[in-house]
């Protein structure tokens, strides 16, 4: 299977009332009462170091994405820190994984084309290009799409950039949301026809149909878990196979936080506070950002009421403030402990979500920098070498870099 | 009370299929809802003493017709939506009475068609922007504090209703995909900011108007009644005491007498 280091980025010191003082960590926390632009300069460069850190310690890929006005998670534009992996890796097997520019925000499209085209080329052909369709916080409020109409957009976005990519001629797109009138994109990907696509989703039915479709990766990014995750995915390889698609494990990928010391004890001991930070502070949220009417379409709306979907979700977020270590290892939303509890709590989960393509976020909330590098270093020695061989001799990895997927890296295991 | 009726129409070569309330006698009046639904109410009943009250739900807000509102997409789509609806009903140039995002959707049928609106009713409109006093987004508002912004009385029946579930679980569900789902579709025209150029085109309503608000509106504060006033010729504006964003309902006598007379005349 293949393993990429997921990083958010976050903001790593917020106040300790921040989730008392301030309405949402997206969208309004006022920048000019939270935000010190020489520690972002630190954050960013630490971010850096530590997707480089992980790359060179055998991890598959490195993992960025885009998010705005927020102290979640903040690289608006996730290929400038890509371009920089790309350059920095390049020599290792190693894949960019953007997940990544958010379609239904970037005008017009074909820039999503262009700037995938440059990291793939920077880096030889090992983009992964994921096409997310954007939070709700992020289409809706900070760029102001009309929330009954990001969707559609996504879809329209979508295809013109594929026929950028694949198009023998060049060509006129006359859309609903785009209108150009030669589109003749520079570059293109080395990567032929097109680097693979990885679909983020977070369990609608739409979304499934659409990965399905394009025959794209369907990525479930998730905060909550392989216990929370488990009706997800059983969800969506049911509705492949009934399909009649193959229930290749690759073509799902799946984001895990995970937390790996010496012994149990001494995880929880290093990573406790970093656990609650993130799931207090980074997840502070108010549940009307999530979903402001029209951001799902009708048929997604009434599927989740009827089923309860919002409000299961939303009555469990109001325990966690009293969450200790035990609690987010019990409900498996961070998999933490020493390197055998990881490997087995992980191979579960991997073989019970059925998913060839994992993203494992390394740093968590407001974790220091060495906290991280050691957990990088804990993980890709310890972890990776028990759960790497999953699914490789059972199916082959149609999503992932094909000059990469017969490669494995070095581990520090095998120096 | 009077006997309200029901009609399907298909309108926009029947891409769009909504549901009209119609009830009363009289004088032909269209009443646009707002952001919210169309909730058949003791205004309307009003209403229907006097006049023949046309209540059309927007597109796409009827129940079984979801996607209707996929075959419009701007304001000017909606104008001419309403110009067939209209036409469909018979209507030549009815008096039309628009609350809230409907008070918005009534001004731009009168801007863009002045001649299909006899006389203009203004309750509480939304469709301009005053940076200083911004109208509330209540798409991204908790309930609590659309209802403590909408009623000058937060606990009397009004604001007590607005804010109850159904104990039946179905119905409690049904109400909540309606709701959401109205102001999906309500929000294709307004969203992220209501003001999608009607200052520009308001010059051009030359039907006798008048403005209803509610003093203690805090979702559209009363200041822009004088901003509608001052840009609607020989307009006149109506401050109603003690009542915020449902003046018709919360001073449903005051208010239903101010219109009849308005109307009347």
């Amino acid at each position: 299977m293949k393993v990429s280091m997921f990083h958010l980025m976050p903001y790593r010191d917020l106040p300790d009332d921040f989730e008392q003082r301030y309405h949402s960590v997206w969208v309004d926390p006022p920048w000019t009462e939270l935000g010190d632009a020489e520690k972002v300069g630190q954050y960013y460069n630490w971010t850096l170091d530590e997707l480089t850190h992980a790359a060179k310690a055998g991890m598959d890929g490195v993992c960025v994405n885009e998010h705005h006005q927020n102290a979640y998670g903040f690289m608006p534009n996730p290929n400038l820190m890509g371009s920089i992996m790309a350059r920095a890796t390049n020599g290792m097997d190693v894949a960019v994984v953007q997940m990544g520019s958010t379609l239904p925000t970037t005008n017009p499209p074909t820039r999503v084309a262009e700037e995938y085209g440059m990291l793939d080329t920077i880096s030889g052909g090992r983009l992964v290009a994921g096409m997310p369709l954007g939070t709700a916080m992020d289409a809706t409020l900070c760029a102001g799409i009309t929330p009954i109409e990001q969707r559609e957009r996504y879809y329209e976005a979508h295809d013109l950039i594929l026929k950028a990519w694949t198009a023998q001629d060049i060509f006129a797109w006359n859309g609903k949301y785009y209108q150009l009138p030669m589109v003749n994109v520079w570059p293109r990907p080395i990567q032929q026809p097109h680097p693979p696509v990885w679909v983020p989703g977070l369990g609608s039915l739409s979304t499934w149909e659409f990965a399905a479709r394009h025959n794209h990766c369907y990525c479930f990014l998730s905060y909550y878990g392989p216990k929370a995750g488990k009706g997800v995915m059983d969800g969506f390889w049911q509705f492949i196979d009934e399909r009649g698609i193959e229930p290749n494990p690759f073509r799902a990928g799946f984001l895990q936080l995970v937390a790996v010391a010496e012994s149990d004890a001494k995880a929880e001991a290093l990573y406790e506070k970093h656990m609650q930070y993130f799931y207090t502070k980074s997840l502070h949220i108010p549940p009307e950002f999530f979903f402001p009417p029209g951001h799902q379409d009708y048929r997604s709306l009434e599927n989740n009421v009827r089923k309860g979907i919002f409000k299961s979700y939303f009555d469990k977020l109001d325990d966690i403030p009293h969450w200790k270590f035990r609690d987010f290892v019990d409900e498996g939303f961070v998999i933490a402990g020493g390197p055998s509890t990881v490997s087995d709590l992980l191979t579960d989960a991997i073989r019970k979500l059925r998913v060839g393509n994992l993203m494992v976020l390394l740093h968590i909330g407001s974790m220091p920098h060495e906290l991280t590098l050691k957990n990088i270093d804990m993980f890709t020695r310890e972890v990776m070498p028990r759960i790497h061989d999953t699914w490789d001799d059972e199916w082959e990895n149609h999503w992932w870099p094909e000059k990469l997927r017969a490669k494995r890296q070095t581990t520090l295991a095998a120096l | 009370m009077v006997a309200v009726q029901e009609h399907t129409l298909s309108v926009w070569k029947n891409q769009i299929n909504p549901k009209v309330q119609i009830a009363g006698s009289g004088p032909p009046v269209v009443f646009l809802h707002g952001a919210y639904g169309l909730t058949w109410d003791p205004f309307l009943d009003a209403l229907a003493e006097h006049f023949a009250v046309y209540a059309p739900e927007h597109p796409g807000t009827t129940l079984g017709d979801p996607d209707g509102i996929k075959s419009l997409d701007t304001v000017w789509d909606l104008v001419l939506y309403y110009d067939e609806l209209f036409a469909q009903l018979g209507l030549q140039n009815p008096a039309v009475i628009g609350h809230s995002f409907g008070g918005m959707v009534a001004a731009e049928i009168a801007a863009n068609y002045p001649q299909r609106v006899g006389k203009l009713v203004l309750v509480s409109p939304i469709g301009l922007w005053r940076d200083d006093i911004p109208v509330k987004n209540w798409m991204i508002l908790p309930l609590e504090e659309v209802v403590k912004a909408a009623f000058s009385d937060q606990n009397g029946p009004l604001a007590q209703q607005m804010l109850s579930v159904p104990e039946n679980e179905q119905a409690a569900q049904d109400a909540q995909i309606r709701v959401t789902w109205a102001l999906a579709c309500t929000g294709k025209f307004i969203w992220p900011i209501p003001d999608k150029g009607l200052t520009k085109r308001i010059h051009r309503i030359v039907s006798p108007t008048l403005i209803v608000w509610g003093s203690e509106d805090k979702l559209v504060p009363p200041a822009y009644a004088h901003e509608f006033g001052s840009r609607i010729a020989g307009s006149r504006i109506e401050m109603v005491e003690q009542a915020a964003h449902l003046p018709q309902l919360e001073q449903l006598q005051r208010v239903s007498g101010l219109i009849q007379d308005f109307l009347q005349s």
